[in-house]
C-alpha cells in the first residue's frame, strides 16, 4: 500500500460516524472505532491503510490504535475481497465436529486456499474464529447467511447455489 | 500500612500495592515478563503466578492487590507448577537458539527459563515465524522471538506518548508491529531495547559486536543536556560498545534519551583527532605533545592578551571551565564565554550565580501549570519532556509560547504561536490566560528559542513578572557549571564581578587570537558565518577539541586533541542544580588527553603561577574553595529584577524583520559528539529535508517547492524548499548546527529566499 495515498471520508460516512461518536463521552471518541471502520468498509468493501488512517484522523487517535482494532476482528477485510465472503469456523466445536473436511472441500471446490479470492473475484474464503453457532457445528457463513451441520456434500450444494446467484 | 506474609515472613506494605511490588521491596524474587515497575499492569504473560492462602487457583502477583493478613507463597508446589507450565507455553513458539541471539546471556526469558522452567518440552510441532519490520536505524527487530509481553507497546503509549508499535492481529497470528511500514520516532525509543525481555528488540548499532558477559559496566553521566542522566557504558577492549541507563529515580528514573544512548558512536568517528597537530607553512603536521604545546604557547605569547578571545562549549566540565578561565585571565585575557547561542547579554548582571531549571524534575511532574516559552523541549531535553508529560497525565496544564508550532508528546492546553518570531508579544498574550492566575505550583520554563532570542532579556523580564516560578532550560550539559566557574566575561568563579567581552563582542571586534575548548564555531555558534569569518581572519586559533572539521583545518593553527567525556573524569552541574562527578569509562584514544591536563601543562609552559596540580582532585579542591555550589546556593530567583518588563521593552525594543529566520540546534546536532553519531544521523530527526516556509509566504515570494537559494549576510546556500503549513507567517524555519546550513547567519535575523531557475 502506498503510504502517500490519502482517503477522504465521504459526507455520508462522517454523518454516520458522528451518530456513534455522539453516544460516547467527548473525550472518548476512540470508542467509535469499530463502528467507524464498519461504516467505511460497508461502502468500500474493504479497509485500506489510507481508509484506516482517515478514521484515525477523524477520531483523533493514533493510527496504530486503529490498526490494532482492524486487525483484531475477522469481520474487517484488510484486502479487497470477492463478491461473496465465505467465513468458515475452525474453532474448538467446529474442529471437533470435522471442520477440517469442510475447509478441505471448500478449498478444492473453489480452487483456492484459506485467505484467498477466486480468480473470477466471486468468492473469498476466510478462516474465522467462533461464529457463535457451536450448536450447529461445523458452521460457516456466506455473505452473512449462516449454514450449520455442514458436511462436504452440503458444502458442494451450497456453493453451487451461490454460483448461480453470481 | 498493612501486614502480609510472604513465604512465612511478615512484612508491612502500603495498602493498594500489588503482591509483586511488595515482594520486590523485600527481595523476594517472582519471575515476570510483562510487569514493569514504570508501566501499567497488563497481567498477560502469567509468569508471576503465586499461591495465595485460601484461593484455589494461582494468582498473578502483578495484578493482585494485597489485603491485611494475606499469606503469599511464591515457591509452593502450586506456584512452581503454575510457573513451570506458563514457561513451557511461552517456549512453544520461542526459538531455542540462544547462541545466535544477540540477547543471549542477558535475556530475561533465558534466565527465568533456567530458574523456573522445565528442561524438556512436550511440544514437538512446528513453531511459528514472524516477519520482521524495519522500524528505524536504532532498533533491530526479530519478532519471531517476541513473547507478546507488550512492554514496548505500553512504553510507547504511556511513557513516550507515541502509540507507534501496536498489538496487531490476534491469537496465533498476534504480532507487535507498526503494521504499515514506518519508523519509530520517539526520542526515547531506545528504552524499548532495555525493557524487551527477549531478543525481539535489540540495539541495531551494537548488535552482534560483543557478548553481555564480556563487557564491563562503568557508570558515568550523559553529557548532552542539562538533565545529566546517569548511564552505564558497556566497555570491552577499551571501547564503548553501548550505553544503557542507570536507575536514578530523581533524575532519569529508569530511562535515557536516544541521544544519550547512541551518541557513543561518535567517539570512534574518523574526525577524532588522535595526535596533537600544528600548522606550519600552511601544512598540517602531527607532532608530539611537547612541541604542540610549546607551539601554542609561543603563538599565544606573541599576541597581546587583551586581543585573545576564548570560547568554551557549554558541555565542558567544571574543572575545564575553571582551569580555562584561570589560564586566560592569569595571562591577561578576560574575554571568555560559553554562551555560544545567546544574542542578548543586556541583563547578564541580573543573572543568579548559575541559571537553573529552578524546580526539581519530581516537582515538575507534579506542577499544575507549566508554561513553555520558546522550547522544543522533547528535542532539547527529552527526559524533561517526559516529566512534563507526567505532569499532564497528573492533570497538569501545559501552556506553550513558541515561534514554530512544534509537536509535543504531551497534551497542550493552550498555545500561542508567534508570527515573525515575536515571542515577547505572544508571551504577553499568554500571560493574560486565567490559568496563569490560577496556578498554585506553576512554572515558566524558558527554552532555547527564548534564551537565544535577540530580545531574550525582555522575554526573561516579562516571564519574571508573574507569580509563577521562572526556570531556564539551558543548552549543553553544564551551563550552570560554566556560570559558576567563571566561563562568562563578567564574572569570576563564584560570581565575583569583573568585565570582559562576550561572544558577540569577541566576534564583532575580530580578536587577533581565539582559543576554543570543545567548540566548532561554524556549527555551535549562533551566527556561524560571522564566527567562521572571525576565526579565519584571526592570526592564531588554538583548538582544544576532540574532533576536527574541514573549516577548523582552515582557520586553526594548533589542534590539541582532548578527550570526550567518556575518556575523562570531571564534574557537571545539571539543570536541577545537582553537581555530579563522573569518571572515565575508557582510556584516552591515541594521544588525546583530558583537557584539564592539557590546560595545566599549557599554563606551565606560559610560566603562569598557580598551576601546580598533580591530580584532578587538586583542581576540584581549589574549585570547591572558590565556588562550591553548596557554598553559593542562590535565593532560588532566576533574575534579580528591579525593572518592569513594559519599561524594558520600551527601552530596547528589538525590531524583528518582516521575514525572520528561526533556527535552533536540532536534537542530533547539539554538540560535536552527537553530530558524529551515525545511527542517530540516519533517524528522521537527523535528516535535513530543507528550508521550510508556509504556502502563503511561498506564494508571496514566488517560490515553488524545489531548490531555493538562501541568503543571510553575504552567504548564499542552495537547498530544497519544503512548503509546511505549520510554519507561521513571516517565518523561515531553517535549523543551524548542520553541514547544510553552516556559514549562514543568526536566528531572528533577516533571511532571503530566491527560486533557483533551471535554464
Amino acid at each position: 500500500m502506498d503510504m502517500n495515498t490519502t482517503f477522504n471520508l465521504t459526507h455520508n460516512m462522517r454523518t454516520d460516524i458522528d451518530v456513534w461518536v455522539a453516544k460516547f463521552p467527548a473525550e472518548q471518541k476512540s470508542s467509535a472505532t469499530i463502528a467507524a471502520l464498519s461504516i467505511v468498509q460497508k461502502e468500500q468493501g474493504w479497509l485500506s491503510d489510507a481508509m484506516m488512517n482517515a478514521v484515525a484522523d477523524y477520531l483523533e487517535m493514533p493510527k496504530s490504535a486503529v490498526y490494532e482494532v482492524a486487525t483484531f476482528y475477522s469481520m474487517f477485510n484488510l484486502k479487497p475481497t470477492g463478491k461473496y465472503r465465505i467465513d468458515v469456523c475452525t474453532n474448538v466445536s467446529c474442529m471437533l465436529c470435522g471442520c477440517d473436511k469442510i475447509v478441505e472441500q471448500l478449498e478444492n471446490r473453489l480452487g483456492i486456499n484459506l485467505g484467498e479470492t477466486t480468480q473470477d473475484q466471486r468468492f473469498t474464503l476466510k478462516e474465522v474464529e467462533c461464529l457463535a453457532a457451536c450448536g450447529g457445528a461445523p458452521a460457516m457463513q456466506i455473505a452473512g447467511h449462516y449454514y450449520e451441520h455442514l458436511t462436504p456434500e452440503k458444502v458442494d450444494i451450497i456453493i453451487s447455489e451461490w454460483e448461480k446467484k453470481a | 500500612m498493612i501486614e502480609i506474609e510472604i513465604n512465612g515472613k511478615i512484612v508491612s506494605a502500603e495498602q493498594g500495592s500489588m503482591i509483586i511490588e511488595v515482594a520486590d521491596q523485600h527481595d523476594v524474587r517472582i519471575p515476570r515478563f510483562c510487569y514493569h515497575k514504570k508501566l501499567s499492569v497488563a497481567a498477560n504473560c502469567r509468569m508471576c503466578l503465586v499461591e495465595v492462602d485460601g484461593v484455589r487457583k494461582p494468582l498473578p502477583a502483578c495484578a493482585t492487590p494485597i489485603t491485611q493478613g494475606m499469606k503469599v507463597f511464591t515457591r509452593s508446589k502450586l506456584a512452581l507448577d503454575a510457573q513451570r507450565a506458563v514457561m513451557e507455553f511461552l517456549l512453544i513458539n520461542h526459538p531455542l537458539d540462544c547462541p545466535v541471539c544477540d540477547q543471549g546471556g542477558e535475556c530475561e526469558l533465558q534466565d527465568v527459563s533456567m530458574g523456573y522452567g522445565r528442561d524438556i518440552s512436550k511440544y514437538n510441532l512446528g513453531k511459528r515465524a514472524v516477519k520482521d519490520h524495519d522500524i528505524g536505524p536504532l532498533i533491530e527487530t526479530e519478532m519471531t522471538r517476541c513473547i507478546h509481553c507488550t512492554r514496548c507497546v505500553r512504553f510507547g503509549k504511556e511513557v513516550a506518548g507515541l502509540h507507534e508499535l501496536g498489538v496487531m492481529n490476534r491469537g496465533e497470528h498476534l504480532e507487535i508491529s507498526t503494521l504499515v511500514a514506518r519508523t519509530v520516532t520517539s526520542e526515547l525509543s531506545g528504552n524499548m531495547i532495555d525493557i524487551c525481555p527477549v531478543g525481539a528488540l535489540t540495539s541495531k548499532p551494537y548488535r552482534f559486536t560483543a557478548r553481555a558477559w564480556e563487557l564491563s559496566q562503568r557508570p558515568t553521566i550523559a553529557a548532552h543536556d542539562a538533565v545529566g542522566s546517569h548511564i552505564y557504558a558497556h566497555v570491552i577492549h577499551n571501547e564503548v560498545k553501548r550505553v544503557v541507563p542507570k536507575d536514578v529515580e530523581a533524575i532519569n528514573e529508569t530511562w535515557i534519551s536516544d541521544r544519550d544512548r547512541f551518541s557513543y558512536e561518535g567517539l570512534y568517528h574518523s574526525d577524532r583527532v588522535l595526535h596533537p597537530k600544528i600548522k606550519r607553512n600552511n601544512k598540517w603536521e602531527n607532532v608530539d605533545w611537547q612541541s604542540a604545546l610549546e607551539f601554542a604557547a609561543e603563538k599565544l605569547q606573541a599576541i597581546k592578551p587583551d586581543a585573545i578571545g576564548t570560547l568554551a562549549s557549554p558541555s565542558a566540565t567544571n574543572e575545564e571551565f575553571y582551569l580555562l578561565q584561570k589560564l586566560m585571565r592569569t595571562l591577561g585575557s578576560p574575554h571568555i564565554d560559553h554562551r555560544l547561542q545567546e544574542q542578548d547579554f543586556s541583563d547578564q548582571a541580573d543573572f543568579p550565580l548559575y541559571p537553573l531549571m529552578n524546580v526539581t524534575l519530581d516537582e515538575l511532574s507534579q506542577a499544575d501549570v507549566i508554561m513553555l516559552v520558546g522550547s522544543q523541549i522533547n528535542k532539547e531535553q527529552p527526559i524533561v519532556a517526559h516529566r512534563i508529560r507526567k505532569a499532564t497525565l497528573n492533570s497538569g496544564q501545559v501552556l506553550v509560547v513558541n515561534p514554530i508550532d512544534y509537536k509535543f508528546n504531551f497534551k497542550v492546553a493552550r498555545k500561542e504561536i508567534a508570527t515573525h518570531g515575536d515571542i515577547f508579544k505572544s508571551l504577553e498574550k499568554m500571560l493574560k490566560s486565567d490559568l496563569v492566575k490560577k496556578a498554585k505550583q506553576g512554572i515558566i520554563l524558558l527554552g532555547a528559542q527564548a534564551l537565544h532570542h535577540p530580545e531574550a532579556a525582555n522575554i526573561r523580564a516579562l516571564a519574571a513578572s508573574t507569580p509563577m516560578k521562572l526556570g531556564f532550560l539551558t543548552s549543553g550539559a553544564n551551563s550552570a557549571g560554566a556560570w559558576l566557574m567563571g566561563a562568562v566575561p563578567h564574572r569570576l568563579p563564584g560570581g565575583v564581578e569583573t568585565s570582559g567581552k562576550n561572544i558577540q563582542q569577541m566576534l564583532n571586534d575580530h580578536m587577533k587570537a581565539y582559543v576554543l575548548l570543545g567548540v566548532e564555531p561554524e556549527y555551535d555558534v549562533q551566527d556561524s558565518g560571522k564566527a567562521y569569518n572571525a576565526l579565519k581572519q584571526a592570526e592564531c586559533v588554538i583548538a582544544i577539541n576532540s574532533f576536527q572539521t574541514h573549516a577548523m583545518l582552515e582557520y586553526a593553527d594548533v589542534i590539541l586533541p582532548v578527550t570526550p567525556h567518556a575518556e575523562m573524569s570531571g564534574t557537571m552541574i545539571n539543570g536541577q542544580g545537582i553537581a555530579q562527578k563522573f569518571s572515565a569509562v575508557t582510556e584516552p584514544q591515541g594521544e588525546s588527553r583530558p583537557a584539564w591536563k592539557v590546560l595545566r601543562v599549557l599554563a606551565n609552559l606560559l610560566e603562569l603561577k598557580g598551576f601546580d596540580y598533580q591530580t584532578l582532585e587538586d583542581v576540584q579542591k581549589e574549585v570547591a574553595q572558590n565556588c562550591h555550589p553548596a557554598l553559593v546556593a542562590g535565593s532560588g530567583k532566576m533574575l534579580n529584577l528591579n525593572r518592569t518588563p513594559q519599561q524594558v521593552r520600551g527601552d530596547s525594543f528589538v525590531q524583528l524583520p518582516k521575514l525572520v529566520r528561526i533556527a535552533g540546534l536540532p536534537i542530533y546536532a547539539q554538540d560535536a559528539l552527537v553530530r558524529r553519531a551515525e545511527s542517530l544521523q540516519k533517524t528522521s530527526d537527523g535528516i535535513f529535508t530543507g528550508v521550510r516556509i508556509n504556502a502563503n509566504e511561498a506564494a508571496r515570494l514566488g517560490l515553488k517547492a524545489e531548490q531555493v537559494r538562501v541568503t543571510q549576510n553575504d552567504v548564499t546556500l542552495t537547498m530544497p524548499l519544503v512548503i509546511d503549513d505549520t510554519i507561521p507567517d513571516g517565518v523561515v524555519y531553517l535549523p543551524s548546527g548542520l553541514r547544510e546550513t553552516a556559514g549562514l547567519g543568526a536566528a531572528y535575523q533577516v533571511i532571503q529566499l530566491e527560486q533557483v531557475n533551471h535554464a
